[in-house]
């Protein structure tokens, strides 16, 4: 899960580290109010889950709180990269001296937090990595000690040379590296973190991912989802239990196992179709996950043709079948619907589906084939 | 021979009176796993299923029934506690089914297991099964029979659907191992490759990878220097789009690393067949054994 900007900024805040004042509005008169309470001239920015706000005219300065009223109107219902803008960030427009970076991630290759610094900050870190790789210092954090002192200075003199500069850097990155255990991040970035004309060091900007498996011990974190930020579909499906994902084609798939679901949708391509989305019912064997899953799938009007492919295991032939027959009582599919049922109680499920007038099919290829042909309107 | 677990695995089974734990640990004695011990603090002294003795702790289990090999379907909560609990109790081979464990908790999971000498499987994996000989985990006995092909994945139901295709096609397995679909895990695939190599049972291997991380890529690496034997491989999610976690949490194309294409030209050039799609599996074994 994504944090806002200014909801990273909130948790940095509380963990110590220094952040230039600001408010967030949702609408143009709030946004007055907060600029008339900084004074001077303000920077009012879009909160979206989305980079490159700025190129996409998410960012503006506005002097003065009229100018600010107005920036707030033309930002707010913006869209960017396909989210609509629903807040905006109003903070002081710092004078700033310096720009770099410092972020943490959890790295799967030494299967350790590292934290990572460049003195070339304010620009995506990947863009960094790709041109001037030698400007990233990196360090793997033991997670039973922490970042000790002497470590995060050293590589606070990567980034400055004053001494206070380096030691308010490093008081930073060790404040950062508590704050990625208390909120479970599995990402957390200043960037840019600058000093400003007076000697500073600031955290102007942050982007902080909470890691999915943290937010049912953390209700605090899980209550900072913005739910307008997510297709809804996509919302309605995590109620229910499933994981789905929205994707261009017509061929609606719904799965168990997030590895099937993949091959199921590459299967797709391969036979020359397009997969609609990805849809893991997951493992346990509920007939009601199947009449959710069916709701959403149906619920895109460019499904063309519906894909059950399931392999059992855990997960039941014949609640998957029993699922189904119960959704087409409740709704009807409006579009044709190709089965493929193996594994646990495949007999079961089999004979379900055949009283109800299905047929079921053994084939994962001969399946994505038929589903495929349906899709394009052809018999198949 | 197979790998990792054989006739002398001795199982304990923590959370065996669960729900999820009890129904497998009936699936693993019917299979003839020797399950010797299960654990649910507070419920020692109880037998399952008439049969095997319950204990509050990993240490009694171990104590009293000699347990080598344990196999955890705790809730995600609890979860990296059990695994701690099994590491400090002399266990070897440990095997984390459950999914939902925070991948913080791993970062301090992992050098705990690795310092007290034992390896992890999982977490967030369906187990391993050395067909004919043992069962540890949820992967269905059914579908498997014994032979000369080492199965590795990172995924589940995916690798039923490929051991099914190798069962039916005359191509048993020595050892099937799921190693989890989480960022941070216990075994990788560069893990199960040697253990392969080094067993005379097997002669050809399979690979299961999916999108995200460079697993796939290092696994490649390894093949090229130190294989001999055949190896075939899959990547899962040629068609997932870039930054979206897709039901794994490990399987997620950050920027442009991780994607398939990328895995896919890496195995390549290791001299390992690449499958288009499940179905190429049989052809292509056929071809390079």
């Amino acid at each position: 899960m994504n944090l806002h900007e200014y909801q990273a900024r909130d948790i940095l805040r509380r963990h110590g580290i220094p952040v230039p004042p600001g408010e967030v509005a949702s609408r143009p008169a709030e946004a007055r109010a907060i600029a008339e309470r900084l004074g001077g001239t303000v920077v009012v920015k879009a909160q979206v889950h989305a980079g490159g706000r700025g190129k996409a005219g998410g960012v503006k300065l506005a002097d003065g709180a009229d100018a600010a009223k107005a920036a707030a109107s033309a930002i707010l219902g913006m869209t960017i990269k396909g989210l609509t803008v629903q807040k905006v960030l109003i903070a002081p427009a710092a004078a700033i001296a310096s720009e770099s970076y410092v972020g943490i991630i959890v790295d799967r290759a030494s299967q350790r937090p590292v934290l990572m610094v460049s003195p070339a900050g304010g620009i995506d870190i990947e863009e960094v990595a790709a041109k001037t790789p030698e400007q990233i210092h990196r360090l793997a954090i033991d997670p039973r000690y922490g970042l000790l002192s002497h470590q995060a200075l050293a590589l606070g003199f990567t980034l400055y040379r004053d001494v206070k500069q380096a030691r308010a850097a490093a008081d930073i990155m060790q404040k950062l590296y508590v704050a990625v255990y208390a909120v479970g991040a599995s990402l957390a970035e200043i960037n840019p973190l600058v000093t400003t004309p007076d000697g500073s060091v600031q955290a102007l900007d942050a982007k902080i991912s909470i890691d999915d498996n943290e937010l049912e011990r953390r209700p605090e974190i899980a209550a900072l989802r913005d739910l307008s930020a997510e297709a809804p579909a996509e919302v309605a499906a995590r109620v229910a239990g499933l994981t789905f994902i929205k994707l261009d084609g017509n061929v609606g798939c719904c799965v168990n196992g997030a590895g099937l679901a993949m091959a199921t949708m590459d299967l797709v391509k391969y036979y020359g179709g397009e997969p609609a989305n990805f849809l893991d019912i997951g493992g346990s064997s509920n007939p009601q996950k199947v009449v959710s899953a069916l709701q959403i799938i149906t619920g895109d009007p460019n499904v063309k043709a519906i894909l059950f492919n399931i392999f059992g295991g855990i997960t039941r032939g014949d609640d998957v079948a029993t699922g189904i027959v119960q959704a087409t009582k409740e709704f009807p599919l409006k579009v044709p619907i190709v089965i493929r049922l193996t594994g646990t109680n495949e007999g079961e499920g089999i004979a379900i589906l055949k009283r109800a007038g299905f047929a079921a099919l053994a084939d994962m290829d001969e399946a994505v084939k038929q589903a495929v042909a349906k899709a394009k309107g052809k018999a198949a | 021979m197979s790998v990792f677990i054989d006739q002398t695995t001795r199982l304990v089974v923590q959370g065996i009176t669960g729900r999820d734990g009890s129904f497998h640990a009936k699936q693993m004695i019917a299979y003839g796993t020797k399950v010797v011990a299960g654990v649910t603090p507070g419920k020692g002294g109880q037998r399952f299923e008439d049969a095997v003795p319950v204990f509050n702790s990993v240490a009694e289990a171990v104590h009293e029934s000699e347990a080598n090999t344990a196999v955890i379907y705790v809730p995600a909560a609890v979860a990296a506690s059990a695994i701690f609990e099994a590491a400090d109790s002399g266990i070897g081979l440990i095997v984390c089914i459950t999914e939902g464990i925070p991948v913080l908790d791993m970062t301090r999971v992992l050098p705990y297991v690795h310092e007290r000498g034992a390896r992890l499987i999982g977490p967030n994996c369906p187990g391993l099964i050395s067909p004919g000989k043992s069962k540890v985990g949820i992967i269905p006995g059914n579908i498997c029979k014994p032979g000369k092909i080492g199965v590795v994945s990172r995924s589940g139901t995916l690798t039923y659907e490929i051991i099914h295709q190798l069962s039916t096609n005359g191509f048993g397995q020595s050892t099937c191992v799921g190693i989890g679909g989480d960022p941070l895990i216990g075994t990788n695939f560069i893990h199960c490759l040697a253990a392969f190599e080094a067993d005379p049972e097997t002669a050809a291997v399979v690979m299961i990878g999916e999108i995200g991380g460079t697993d796939e890529q290092q696994a490649a690496e390894f093949v090229k220097s130190e294989m001999k034997k055949p190896v075939v491989g899959f990547i899962a999610g040629q068609t997932a789009p870039p930054g979206r976690r897709m039901g794994h949490a490990g399987a997620i194309i950050s920027g442009s690393s991780g994607t398939a294409a990328e895995k896919m030209a890496a195995l390549a050039t290791a001299r390992i067949s690449v499958m288009k799609r499940p179905a190429d599996v049989v052809p292509l074994l056929k071809e390079r054994l």
